[in-house]
């Protein structure tokens, strides 16, 4: 009895001190999953998931805080992404209907006759898309907008408007193939979407 | 297929046996060629109105250097080169520009993008020109410029704007100039009809391109089912074989015409994988662009045509027309009188790698080679897709040894890291997997839906990150402005309450002085010691009271001193009262200044 | 020579620990959905193994066997796989952070994977040397990760292939290791003598 107390006491110290040296030997600065987290995120800096911007979200998710689906902007792809890198499940967008992803990429465009120059919208863009100074005219440097929408609430004279990005050859992208013998197309539309196949003898 | 084919090629009298090789996979596809070889080529007729595309070309598309209104002449500049790679574009023929604006153009997505439009005036009148004054001899650097002058772009296919590629960086030796007469794609013989017809210019502009380029020889290789203009070109290079220019024959596999694929068959040299034939020392330009650089050098003329073929069963008059750029291809249907109740299929390209065309109104571009108008049954669509039954045929067939059913499992599931792991940037989409599959499969556009995807992403992860740079430099500006706020706010207090204490302290000075009863020299004094106390308050900005002290203290030895040795006034008794008076006035003006002085340090310090 | 040859046989391809024994279970279902995962888990659980099967080896012949507390096997054997498991753990992290992130979770988790108690008891009950048992655990480890990187290659195929609704994901994960379990059936008999 004291002899079995003895050696489990003794392999465990034994262990426990093996363990301690490693531990000094074998130190490592705490990896930033943080950083790899923010990677991911689509940096719209919109505050749609409730933390103050992108780096805030990733610092909860990382402590465990946060949910890894509540970012509209990033949609499925976004959060099935973090799921790999965390090797977590990959959850379906918070939200259900109403959060559903963007239906495209949007930009803000300031009315130029209505602006005042009141600056309250530069202050809000979290990216410092907008051009301006007090009481002189304020614009959106289209390149550098996000798409985030915070500057439409602080305008007074609601002068900014939200708009879809019109496609262009530049950013056209090859639709998935459909015409498969599992997914019938109904009949008539044959011809639209195999018009595009290559290879056709 | 897949057996190596390696044979002696027996040519005519003076020129040298070629020894060619194989490349792997390919398809021999019907050519369906006689049907637009019947005649010569013929010119197009100038339509009412021109529409030129700014993005006819690879690279950045060019911008506007005419407004609306302006009148051009055939062959005037009315776009300009934008960034490195671009291309210039010429007026086709005379007119008047009314309208810069976005129209239907020739591409698969159906989707509109900047034209300007010419009205044509029917004049046809040429712009002043000239070719170089001594073509045999003209420089290098020269014949790029020439190049970059007209405008040319890769007529093949590509459109890759030509002056770039005359332009190799000097540590990339060029020691080949492939010219690429294989036109290996069924139905299309525009550049077989070139070669008849005009094998001179081809292949002065050939020599031109060596020429630019320094390189040792030229090849210049054409497919076996082109034998008239084999012969042609033959007679045609007959001198030039001590150049290094030598036609060669090559087999008729689709896609022999594919840059990789024929300079392994004319060389056996492979281009390493995402990477160019100038790597290995080896240029290609397609026949066309020859003729063009041709064209452009010896007699100034920018690219402002090309010889287009109109094919397929629904067209009755098929042949190869010479048509100006920005020509609606409806025209050009309409001049070969195609019959609308007949076509069942409208392709711009050939069947293997060509593209629907869904808006008659959209202009013949630099890209465009043919348009074909198949009636039912020529060129049926492929019935539905199939599961993939692994049967390899793909693999087999691919011409870049690539393994399309792997990548078509990974495009499907969106895996793109995988599709890229198999090397999808490979793929020329030349559509011979999509040919062979016994279950129909639309692999090509697999391949396509996932390259774009791929660089979708790329763009949007730039695009996160430019967004979280400036957001977080956002973070970092708030921060400093907060601090050099709160510090030009501390620097304010710190003046204000300096100022106070010299006041206070001058106020304790000048009644001390009072108390002591020499007017004349307190007022000096006091004037001194505002002087004293004005450079303190200069020279230090940041005050604090145990400095004060010393300052006091030294002020009083000063004074103390000064008491001492101070010179006795000599005429400061007896004056006369204009003297007086003059003193006073002399005394006011200095207190005016000394307040004003004053008045001016607190501004400075209240900043 | 031939004992051990046939040694290494008989844990790697006759009695595979997954396949035929139905042990360590729980990381060949979690970590074989990536082929990168499942080789780091691969090594990870083979460094396990060996190391665990050679120090609770030395734990049982030196420590429980003279001070006749054999009752303490199992619990002394957990003690030493923990051990084992932290000190790789702390390892991995030092030599290559990324497979550290790769493998998150599951690092920790080879403690409670059963191949490798099992294959610590199984030594003692074979009554086998130090060199066997070393070589025991080495073996298994091979077996385990072969397997795990033949069903991640087969799991990542799986991912992209048209699978009915109903059975994407696990069951038709579970269904692919019944196969090839089946299939290991074939080994059986190729380590005779032992």
């Amino acid at each position: 009895m004291i002899s079995a107390i003895i050696a489990l006491a003794l392999l465990a110290a034994f262990f426990g001190l093996v363990l301690g040296f490693s531990a000094i030997i074998f130190k490592v600065e705490a990896s930033p999953v943080v950083e790899q987290i923010d990677k991911l995120l689509p940096q719209t800096q919109c505050a749609q998931c409730t933390y103050a911007g992108c780096r805030p979200y990733a610092e909860a998710i990382a402590e465990g805080e946060a949910e890894i689906n509540m970012c509209p902007p990033g949609g499925q792809q976004t959060i099935q992404a973090i799921a790999d890198l965390l090797d977590v499940e990959a959850l379906p967008l918070a939200g259900g209907e109403e959060a559903q992803e963007e239906p495209g990429p949007i930009l803000a465009i300031i009315d130029e006759q209505t602006c005042i120059g009141c600056t309250l919208c530069i202050q809000a863009c979290p990216v410092d898309a907008i051009l301006g100074a007090a009481k002189q005219m304020h614009t959106v440097i289209a390149a550098e907008c996000t798409g985030c929408e915070l500057c439409v609430e602080p305008c007074p004279v609601d002068c900014i408007d939200m708009v879809g990005v019109e496609e262009n050859i530049k950013t056209w992208k090859w639709p998935k193939p459909v015409n498969h013998i599992n997914h019938p197309l109904p009949l008539g539309n044959f011809e639209l979407i195999s018009e595009k196949t290559a290879g056709s003898f | 297929m897949s057996e190596s084919l390696t044979r002696k090629v027996t040519q005519q009298v003076g020129q040298n046996i070629r020894k060619i090789f194989s490349f792997h996979g390919g398809v021999k596809p019907p050519h369906r060629k006689s049907m637009s070889l019947q005649h010569d080529i013929m010119q197009g007729s100038i339509p009412p109105k021109l529409y030129l595309p700014l993005a006819q070309h690879l690279g950045q598309a060019a911008t506007p250097a005419v407004k609306v209104g302006d009148k051009v002449l055939k062959g005037q500049l009315i776009a300009d080169l934008d960034g490195p790679i671009s291309a210039r574009i010429h007026a086709p023929s005379s007119g008047t520009v009314v309208a810069i604006t976005k129209l239907p153009i020739p591409h698969p997505s159906a989707l509109t993008a900047e034209c300007i439009v010419i009205e044509t005036d029917g004049n046809d009148e040429w712009i002043e020109h000239q070719g170089a004054a001594t073509p045999q001899t003209i420089a290098r650097e020269e014949i790029r410029h020439y190049v970059e002058q007209a405008g040319i772009v890769g007529l093949g296919g590509a459109v890759f704007p030509s002056a770039v590629k005359l332009d190799v960086s000097p540590d990339k030796k060029i020691h080949t100039v492939v010219i690429n007469a294989a036109e290996c794609e069924p139905y299309i013989t525009c550049d077989d009809m070139l070669m008849r017809e005009r094998a001179e210019e081809v292949i002065l502009g050939a020599r031109l391109i060596q020429k630019a380029l320094n390189a040792k020889s030229c090849l210049i290789g054409i497919e076996d089912n082109k034998p008239e203009a084999y012969q042609i070109l033959l007679k045609a290079t007959a001198n030039y074989s001590q150049d290094g220019v030598q036609v060669v024959q090559i087999p008729a596999i689709y896609p022999a015409g594919g840059e990789k694929q024929l300079i392994k068959v004319l060389t056996d040299i492979e281009v390493p994988t995402q990477g160019l034939p100038t790597d290995v020392g080896i240029i290609c330009h397609n026949v066309g662009t020859a003729a063009a650089v041709y064209r452009a050098v010896y007699h100034g003329e920018p690219l402002i045509s090309r010889i287009i073929t109109l094919t397929g069963e629904a067209v009755k008059k098929p042949g190869n027309y010479e048509a100006l750029f920005g020509t609606p291809l409806g025209f050009l249907l309409d001049s070969v009188e195609y019959d609308p109740e007949q076509v069942h299929r409208l392709l711009i390209g050939g069947p293997m790698m060509g593209f629907g065309l869904t808006d008659l109104r959209a202009p013949l571009i630099k890209s465009c080679n043919c348009i074909i108008a198949a009636v039912n049954n020529e060129l049926d669509t492929p019935p539905p897709a199939m599961p993939c039954i692994r049967c390899g045929r793909c693999a087999e067939s691919c011409p870049m040894s690539l393994l399309p059913q792997q990548m078509y499992w990974f495009s499907k599931a969106r895996d793109l890291e995988k599709v890229q792991d198999y090397n999808i940037f490979d793929c020329i989409e030349c559509g011979c997997c999509s040919y062979v599959c016994p279950s129909n499969i639309p692999l090509v556009q697999y391949f396509r839906y996932a390259k774009s995807e791929i660089w979708g992403d790329e763009s949007d992860k730039q695009k996160a990150d430019l967004a979280r740079e400036r957001h977080e430099f956002q973070e970092i500006r708030k921060v400093r402005a907060k601090a050099e706020k709160a510090a030009a706010a501390a620097k304010r207090k710190a003046a204000l309450a300096k100022k106070k204490a010299a006041e206070e302290k001058k106020k304790a000075l000048s009644e001390a002085e009072e108390a002591e009863g020499n007017k004349p020299e307190s007022k000096k004094t006091a004037t001194k010691e505002n002087n004293t106390a004005k450079k303190n308050d200069s020279d230090k900005t940041e005050s604090s009271s145990a400095e004060e002290d010393p300052i006091k203290a030294a002020m009083q030895r000063v004074k103390e001193k000064k008491a001492q040795n101070k010179p006795q006034p000599k005429n400061t008794d007896n004056l006369t009262e204009a003297q007086q008076k003059q003193i006073e006035e002399v005394d006011a003006r200095r207190a005016k200044t000394n307040e004003s002085d004053k008045e001016k340090q607190e501004d400075d310090a209240n900043v | 020579m031939t004992e051990y040859f046939l040694l290494l046989v008989s844990t790697i391809l006759v009695n595979n620990f997954v396949l035929v024994k139905f042990l360590g279970l729980c990381p060949f279902m979690g970590s074989s959905r990536k082929l990168e995962v499942a080789t780091g888990m691969a090594l990870a659980t083979t460094f396990v193994l060996t190391l665990a099967s050679a120090s609770s080896y030395l734990v049982n012949t030196y420590i429980l066997v003279p001070l006749e507390v054999e009752f303490l096997r199992t619990i002394a054997f957990i003690l030493v796989i923990a051990a084992v498991v932290n000190f790789t753990e702390m390892v991995v992290h030092k030599t290559s952070p990324m497979l550290y992130q790769v493998l998150g979770m599951f690092l920790p988790l080879i403690t409670t994977n059963c191949a490798v108690l099992g294959v610590a008891l199984l030594n003692v009950q074979t009554g086998y040397g130090f060199f066997e048992s070393v070589l025991f655990g080495f073996g298994a480890a091979l077996g385990f990760s072969m397997v795990m990187v033949l069903f991640a290659a087969l799991r990542e195929r799986l991912a992209a292939s048209d699978v009915p609704e109903i059975f994407q994901g696990a069951p038709i994960a579970l269904i692919t290791a019944g196969i090839m379990s089946i299939a290991f059936l074939g080994f059986a008999g190729l380590d005779k003598g032992l």
